[in-house]
């Protein structure tokens, strides 16, 4: 990203906007929220192709009855690792990525609160990601499940290597996520603009930050979970061994009750992206924008409190099975109304069908026939005949790829200009669009009816006769659809690069803080912070003119023209994300023979040179 | 962990009438407060959530143990007919718990004296500091003397759920004590100016919580059989 | 705020700290109500009374909001932060009570 002419009144001297760094150092060192928004972006797509290829892979297995592609075993890590890398490396980064990218520009902010802590939270995830998806070439990867059930994980009946990097690859994760929700939290509370007020807030970064909540609640009770876990595969504790007493449902109750809010983790942010989406296209504010936020609010509080409608099946009583039925259709409730204000958003306006406006209606379809086959398994009745089976996969295949990845692919469209100063080609996005939408509904619409059918989840195999050979060829040929689908959108991204950039600020008649400054933005965002007075400052009547920021033609000055300090680049921040991850993944010798004093003092050494370096951190200005 | 990394870009913001140089304009908050000190109550409140897995998991296995030793009641075990005291030692840890007590008293003592500046500052730093250490002292004095009376990690569901809930505990303490320490090097070199209250204040939220969350620990745990 | 911001140039949200004096009565406060907690445990037909369990988690909560209010000064300072704790608070709270039902032990306490 050199120097880029621009047109109009730019004088030959003096370049169009500042240059910005390059080169593989000044990634590793960056701390703008920006580049890393882009490393968030990059690096998950690149995860979503290590799932995605996973996924055809069992799709490929299991195309037709009795196929021998892959061994069970394999198989098993397969599945672990699709699901695991989907949620983990893919759709939370994905919104890391906006988060990154969207909410200091959304509050009219020149960076995060803390924009080292931001960079030591992407280097942890991107070197978590590989520590955990690299095992499975050596047939090591996790293979217990997503859910990781104990006491199937514990050292009894999972002996091997796979699942000690599961457990310890996710709390690596969990470590990113935490540390990156303090600081986008501090962020929203402390560095709104002047007169960015909460209820002026877009509806992107009340998502968002109610999504931090949520992560600063659920992580610590799965890091718990998998500290006992952790414990009772290395030094023989007893928490998940039913030999000696324990309950066979400790692990189940402790990862759902992160793992019920951990789904609304993943579908908040592609929430708050479609709810900025559907206006802009629609030319018309948000329909009832308190009740979308309260309803946000709603749904993350309750979702603490539905969380064992995963565990109907195991026998948890009459009591307990109608309280999570209840607070499992209350929950329904806000998820609803969401459904509604969007359809009233664009009930009138004049809508545009652009490639993200079509992603954006897409998700209110499919998220709503997930959401029904949600409320279907609220019924405890109706659950035992569902769980474990195809049923299940279909459902929240709907809510999350129908949901969460339509809500992100919205937002990549809808922003790629913002972030890149350049186009995605909207033929080829409408081509990428429709390929997704049938491919989606071929591969997983099937599985409602062999779910049905009796078909259970997670089998590598299964006999011809059973009636479930037509729905899962259907499912497989969809899945490599959706492969087709990728590869229209990454050579839309690729034409694009090789294109020169010419979005203006405001590309597409958006009304938020975002769109008054110049695509892409300079490092320090807003020459002058923002006074904002309304909701949606770019479609004011008055006031419009004095918020823009930017016009095409418009020199973009330094950081240094303008006297704002910047923080300083540092590789620190990467520097301890290494040594921590490495101390981490060190614990993983304590479990191969004769190598325990060699795991033991890699963790000590590793321990020790990241104390140091995060003195060292911690002592140096961050301007 | 990531307690430290939460003071990491002081100097990035200066909350209402921070250390603010005139050729360096303080940046733009929306509430005049310190980012630093939203972000370790937000710790904090992630923090319950942590301990609160941590206590939950106690209080499930308790009674739940297949063989001794109990932590208030005596064992026999029936293949050796050795016999095994309740293992809780309620006068040590009374008076482990009053040495935390007395920590806290100190820490608000040496923010107080930092922001009033009364020279006092690093007497009661160093006496948090002793009084934490006196504390683990006791914590190592108790996970050894437990040991050797047969209760190990491995023993039981209480040995477990016990060592680990007490272990996180005593590890916040050590993370702490290191923190106070650093704090009272600051001092010792340079002196602690009242512009440093909010970084003493932030060291003491976490202490506090720590020393809360024993309160809780201490009930729960030790005095209810 | 940054114009209100006082000379001393300290943190406008610590105006209102209690003096040393308060501190001090605070700790002797929760001394006492620690001496109390252990020798109620000594006394064995108090141990063994419907009343010592909720008499106890009373004062442990006592302890534990003292030291909330006072020591971490939730009670002078900003709003916010008091929002920041006591929702994770009670979010903990709730499911720590979800658990002990869902694992049978309130309401074997319910029944004894
Ligand atoms: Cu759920």
């Amino acid at each position: 990203m050199a120097t880029i002419a621009m047109p109009g009144r730019v004088e030959a001297a003096a370049p169009a906007r500042p240059a910005e760094p390059t080169g593989v150092w000044s990634w590793i060192t960056t701390v703008d929220h920006k580049r890393i928004g882009t490393l968030y972006l990059f690096t998950a797509l690149f995860f979503f192709v290590v799932g995605g290829t996973e996924a055809l892979v069992i799709r490929l297995q299991l195309m037709k009855p009795n196929m021998g592609i892959v061994s069970a075993d394999m198989y098993n890590q397969l599945f672990t690792m699709h699901g695991t890398t989907m949620v983990f490396l893919v759709i939370m980064p994905l919104s890391a990525a906006f988060f990154n990218y969207l909410i200091p520009l959304q509050i009219g902010a020149r960076d995060v609160a803390f924009p080292r802590l931001n960079a030591f939270s992407y280097w942890v995830y991107a070197l978590g990601g590989v520590f955990i998806t690299a095992p499975i070439f050596l047939s090591l990867a996790p293979n217990g499940g997503w859910f990781g059930y104990a006491p199937l994980t514990t050292t009894a009946y999972s002996p091997t290597l796979n699942i000690d990097f599961w457990v310890i690859g996710l709390q690596i994760l969990g470590i990113s996520s935490l540390a990156a929700a303090f600081n986008f939290i501090t962020t929203i509370i402390n560095m709104r603009a002047p007169g960015m007020h909460l209820m002026r807030m877009p509806i992107f970064t009340w998502m968002s930050f109610v999504v931090q909540f949520l992560v600063i609640l659920a992580f610590p009770v799965i890091t718990v979970a998998l500290v006992f876990l952790l414990f009772d595969r290395f030094f023989g504790t007893n928490f998940y061994t039913i030999a000696a007493g324990a309950d066979p449902l400790l692990w189940q109750h402790l990862f759902w009750i992160f793992g019920h809010p951990e789904v609304y983790i993943l579908i908040l942010p592609a929430f708050g992206l479609v709810s900025e989406v559907l206006p802009t296209y629609s030319r018309k504010p948000l329909f009832g924008y308190p009740v979308m936020v309260y309803s946000g609010i709603l749904i993350g509080f309750l979702g603490f409190g539905v969380w064992a409608h995963h565990m109907f099946s195991v026998g948890m009583g009459p009591i307990a099975d109608s309280i999570f039925s209840l607070t499992t259709m209350l929950i329904a409730i806000p998820t609803g109304v969401k459904i509604l204000n969007w359809i009233s958003t664009m009930w009138g306006g004049q809508i545009r069908f652009t490639t993200a406006m079509l992603f954006g209606i897409a998700l209110v379809a499919l998220f709503t026939m997930g959401g029904i086959s949600g409320i279907m398994h609220s019924s405890a009745a109706a659950d035992l005949q569902q769980t474990d089976s195809y049923f299940v996969v279909a459902h929240f295949h709907y809510v999350l790829f129908g949901g969460a990845i339509f809500g992100i692919f919205a937002g990549v469209y809808h922003y790629f200009p913002k972030m890149t100063g350049r186009f995605l080609d909207e033929t080829l996005g409408k081509w990428h669009f429709w390929v997704f939408f049938v491919a989606m509904n071929l591969t997983f619409f099937p599985m409602h009816f062999s779910g049905l059918l009796g078909m259970p989840r997670r089998i590598y195999t299964y006999d011809a006769g059973q009636g479930w050979e037509l729905f899962n060829m259907m499912a497989s040929l969809g899945a490599f659809l959706q492969g087709a689908g990728m590869l229209i959108f990454f050579y839309n991204m690729w034409r694009s690069y090789r294109q020169p950039a010419t979005a203006p600020a405001d590309p597409w008649g958006a009304p938020t803080l975002e769109w008054t400054i110049p695509s892409p933005p300079p490092d320090y965002n807003f020459a002058k912070l923002p006074q904002v007075t309304s909701r949606y400052p770019l479609w004011d009547e008055k006031g419009r003119e004095a918020m823009i920021q930017h016009r095409a033609g418009d020199r973009i000055p330094s950081a240094e023209e303008l006297h704002i300090p910047m923080p300083k680049s540092t590789a620190k921040p990467f520097v301890v994300a290494l040594f921590m991850t490495c101390m981490l993944a060190s614990l993983i010798f304590l479990h191969v023979e004769g190598m325990a004093t060699v795991g033991i003092l890699a963790t000590i050494a590793f321990a020790l040179a990241m104390v140091g370096t995060l003195y060292s951190w911690l002592l140096s200005p961050l301007e | 962990m990531t307690t430290a990394t939460l003071t990491a870009d002081h100097g990035h913001t200066h909350g209402a009438g921070g250390a603010a140089t005139p050729e360096h304009q303080p940046h733009h908050t929306t509430l005049g407060l310190d980012h630093r000190k939203i972000a370790i109550w937000a710790f904090i409140g992630s923090e319950c959530m942590l301990f609160i897995s941590l206590i939950s998991t106690y209080l499930i296995y308790k009674g739940k143990s297949l063989v001794g030793p109990y932590p208030h009641e005596k064992w026999t075990d029936p293949n050796t007919g050795e016999t095994f005291n309740a293992i809780l030692n309620i006068p040590v840890t009374s008076a482990s718990t009053f040495v935390l007590l007395m920590s806290s008293l100190a820490m608000v003592l040496a923010h107080n004296a930092v922001i009033n500046r009364t020279g006092k500052a690093k007497w009661w730093l160093l006496t948090t500091i002793l009084l934490g250490t006196g504390f683990l002292g006791f914590q190592a004095y108790e996970f050894t003397s437990f040991v050797h009376e047969g209760l190990t990690i491995k023993t039981n569901l209480f040995g477990s759920s016990f060592f680990t809930l007490t272990g996180f505990h005593g590890a916040h303490v050590t993370v702490g004590v290191l923190w106070l320490c650093t704090l009272l090097a600051i001092d010792l070199k340079r002196g602690l100016k009242p512009e440093d209250g909010l970084i003493v204040d932030l060291s003491a939220l976490y202490w506090h919580f720590v020393d809360v969350v024993w309160i809780a620990i201490f009930t729960l745990v030790y005095l209810i059989p | 705020m940054a114009n209100a911001a006082d000379a001393h140039g300290h943190d406008a949200a610590h105006e209102h700290h209690p003096t040393a004096g308060t501190y001090w009565k605070v700790g002797i406060i929760l001394t006492i109500i620690t001496v109390w907690e252990v020798w109620a445990y000594y006394i064995p037909s108090l141990v063994a009374s419907r009343i010592f369990i909720p008499m106890l988690l009373i004062l442990s909560a006592v302890k534990f909001a003292i030291v909330v209010m006072f020591y971490m000064h939730l009670k002078y300072d900003h709003k916010l932060f008091r929002a920041l704790f006591t929702g994770p608070l009670l979010v903990a709270m709730a499911t720590v009570v979800g658990l002990l039902f869902l694992f049978g032990k309130v309401a074997v306490r319910l029944a004894a």
